[in-house]
């Protein structure tokens, strides 16, 4: 088995666990409700700790020393592996559950995959990580249809979400960082065969959201490359403030 | 996993029936179940670490003790804590601890002793309820959970998440009193 190509798998997966994670960390104190505003944090929390774990594994993998934090905190904006989607800013509340029902599906189906992988520290993280996104997916779908089925001005906004994040998904299913070898060796998830079931739940949680699926077919690429959007920039400079302004300080 | 030991687990948790649990008896050394006994759930500290199931294996080599711990949820921050107050209680009695975190298995709520179930109850959080329960308590809105204050079941789910992950917040229609409810996991 080639350790780079793991290393980088790994961190193809675990990357938008962190972002994500911060994202909605960056709501701590500040959701539209109590309810929402744990909920947040929550899921938050949730996906942090996936990130620990896969990152442990990613840094004894790469065998040179580095920590978890290390990997979190150290690396340059083009380093970073994790699909566009979930670099999105919060904005509104609407975008925040959009973000989170789009990428909780796909990242459940993913999850489901990689229990059967070959790596057995890979299929222990997802097999825990699968009990915790189900509860996420949960969250974020009843809100999507909610506020799709809500009062006009939710319908409105929550549409304008959905038609704002699209070009966003079909990046999801790139198969960049993933290489054939390690699908080979059954240790890697062919993402392709994730999309079709992906569209269709999705299409089918947004109709009865009473919302249009959008017809779009330009998408947009780049983050699995480390070719970020611009507010990729903002939110690393936050999550790297401390390490970078203090190097190796600890709490 | 042997059918036996899932049978004699079973019986122990009572009406808890989990056959198809991916439960297998952790192998502790009984002579450090009594320390182990100390350290307790920084969360909810009437728990400690054996009522809470996440021991999976202490076992003693060469004055040293060796610790498999399996988290209850990935991003848990007590498993941390966790892992310092095993190696400063056994610090007091002179020994070294190597603690390994273990995932696989996931831990599931059926991993709580009956005891452990009891104690967390009176300290004002519900049990689990089965996994079909849960589920209608938490998205259909059921009426199921068992209000800690007065043990009426006439409860109202307020919020799916919680203080931590493991719980949800739910008050009692009753009494009034809102109360934590630590969902079902599996
Ligand atoms: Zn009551």
């Amino acid at each position: 088995m080639n350790k780079e190509s793991l290393y980088d798998y790994i961190l193809t997966i675990a990357d938008n666990c962190l972002i994500l994670g911060q994202r909605l960390g960056e709501l701590c104190g500040h959701g539209p409700s109590l309810e929402t505003d744990i909920a947040g944090t929550n899921i938050s929390l949730d996906l942090i700790g996936q990130t620990r774990s896969f990152y442990q594994y990613a840094a004894d993998i790469e065998g040179k020393g580095k920590t978890e934090d290390d990997i979190a905190f150290l690396r340059l904006e083009k380093d970073y592996k994790n699909c566009l989607l979930v670099e999105q800013p919060n904005d509104h509340f609407g975008y925040v559950i959009g973000r989170q029902y789009l990428w909780d599906t796909f990242y459940l189906l993913f999850l489901n995959e990689l229990q059967n992988s070959s790596d057995e520290t890979l299929s222990a993280i997802a097999k825990k990580g699968i009990k915790e996104v189900s509860y996420h997916r949960r969250f974020s779908g009843d809100w999507v249809k909610r506020l799709g089925d809500g009062s006009e001005e939710s319908h409105l906004k929550m549409q304008e979400v959905v038609n704002g994040l699209w070009p966003y998904v079909d990046e999801l299913f790139d198969m960049t960082g993933v290489s054939k070898e390690l699908i080979k060796q059954g240790i890697a998830v062919d993402l392709s065969k994730l999309r079709e079931t992906y569209f269709k739940q999705v299409s089918a949680l947004l109709e009865e959201a009473t919302l249009e699926v959008p017809e779009r077919k330009y998408f947009v690429y780049g983050g699995k490359k480390g070719v970020h959007s611009e507010y990729f920039g903002y939110l690393l400079s936050d999550l790297q403030y401390m390490q970078r302004t203090y190097p190796n300080m600890t709490w | 996993m042997t059918k036996d030991s899932n049978i004699k687990r079973s019986k122990a948790i009572g009406k808890h029936l989990h056959f198809n649990s991916s439960y297998i008896e952790p192998n502790i050394d009984p002579h450090l179940r009594e320390i182990l006994q100390k350290v307790s759930d920084p969360e909810i500290p009437v728990l400690t670490v054996l009522d809470l199931g996440v021991i999976r294996e202490a076992i003693e080599i060469d004055n040293v003790i060796h610790i498999k711990l399996t988290p209850t949820y990935s991003g848990c921050p007590a498993m941390d804590v966790l892992g310092d107050d095993l190696k400063t209680v056994f610090s007091t009695i002179g020994k070294e601890v190597e603690v390994k975190l273990v995932l696989s298995p996931a831990w599931s709520t059926d991993w709580i002793s009956e005891e452990g179930l009891q104690k967390m109850e009176a300290y004002g959080i519900a049990r689990p309820l089965s996994e079909s329960l849960d589920k209608e308590a938490l998205i259909g809105n059921a009426r199921v959970v068992k209000c800690t204050n007065c043990g009426s079941r006439n409860t109202k789910k307020i919020s799916q998440f919680g203080s931590t992950a493991c719980k949800a917040l739910f008050q009692c229609e009753d009494c009034q009193e809102p109360f934590d409810y630590f969902k079902c996991l599996k």
